[in-house]
């Protein structure tokens, strides 16, 4: 499989998503965000975490006008999957390739832990490595992360198994991390082909680290 | 002229900024306070003399980038 990761100014995390797809024997190619099309032989984007832009106006307001996020959008809408991770997401949804928002954390505060998640649903291309109900440890590092959906959105979420992770104690129950509506901390789209969390699972790929569950999580992609 | 375009969280999407800040008025005793509400507040100094149009094209920059309409809402002022 072969990987594209996406670069803004202000982006950071594009060199541990490289490292966690290369460690499951893929093949990576970053993309500048000048570039008006995307490699024509991948088989997925990523959009990694960071600051892009610095974060001004909101989290990835800006940069979802960068030239390569259309063909990000031309490419999600035939059908080609895209993930977004932390800042990735905020641009997902300010692209309306997700929907809901993330908005400021409800403590203020710039929140950097291992978290533990539950896994809402496992119909999907990324999550089908783990089980319903299963228990991950993921780290997240974010400010604005906070997400938002109106009540109709959400029941519309919950009917089409659109919810992919909620924060949670290591006995699996919800718990408040950052205001999320009913703490969630990653959802996909309707078609089930673009995907958005909070948490980084390139940043649990080895036990020594803390936790390797993010490889099982990235590892449903090339499956 | 000059657009003034206010943003703010939707009624109902809680604005914890607002909160936090009508928890330190408490604090400090300034009673009476029912509500605080934190925006943003974005001046753009147009090159027409046209306010109708000034007024059109500032809602369609809210709507495509100033304001994020899942969360937020606006308000536009043109002097």
């Amino acid at each position: 499989m072969k990987v594209a990761v996406l670069r803004f100014p202000g982006t950071n995390c594009e060199f541990d998503t490289q490292y966690a797809f290369e460690k499951l024997g893929h093949e990576t190619e970053l993309v500048w965000h000048e570039s008006d099309t995307l490699p024509s032989d991948i088989d997925m984007v990523v959009v990694p975490g960071g600051f892009s832009y610095g974060d001004y106006l909101r989290s990835g307001a800006i940069a979802r006008f960068s030239p390569v996020m259309k063909a990000v959008t031309k490419y999600a809408n035939e059908g080609g999957k895209v993930l977004g991770i932390c800042n990735g997401f905020q641009i997902l949804t300010e692209a309306g390739l997700l929907p809901g928002a993330l908005k400021r954390n409800n403590n203020l505060h710039f929140i950097s832990k291992h978290q533990t998640l539950r896994v809402e649903n496992t119909d999907n291309a990324f999550l089908n490595q783990c089980e319903t109900g299963e228990v991950l440890n993921i780290p997240i590092a974010h400010a604005d992360g906070n997400y938002y959906i109106d009540d109709e959105g959400l029941e519309k979420l919950e009917a089409n198994g659109q919810i992919l992770v909620r924060y949670c104690d290591e006995n699996g129950n919800r718990v408040v991390v950052n205001g999320s509506v009913t703490s969630i901390a990653g959802v996909c789209n309707e078609k089930k082909n673009v995907f958005g969390l909070m948490p980084h699972p390139e940043r649990a790929l080895e036990s020594i680290l803390g936790s390797e569950d993010g490889m099982k999580m990235l590892k449903g992609f090339g499956a | 002229m000059t657009a003034i375009v206010n943003v703010f969280l939707k009624e109902g999407v809680l604005d914890p900024q607002g909160k936090a800040t009508h928890h330190a008025l408490d604090s400090l005793g300034f009673e009476g306070v029912k509500d605080v509400r934190i925006g943003k507040q974005i001046v753009l100094q147009l090159d027409t003399d046209d306010k109708a149009k000034a007024e059109a094209e500032v809602k369609e920059m809210c709507e495509t980038l100033l304001a994020n309409t899942v969360i937020e809402d606006y308000n536009i002022e043109i002097k």
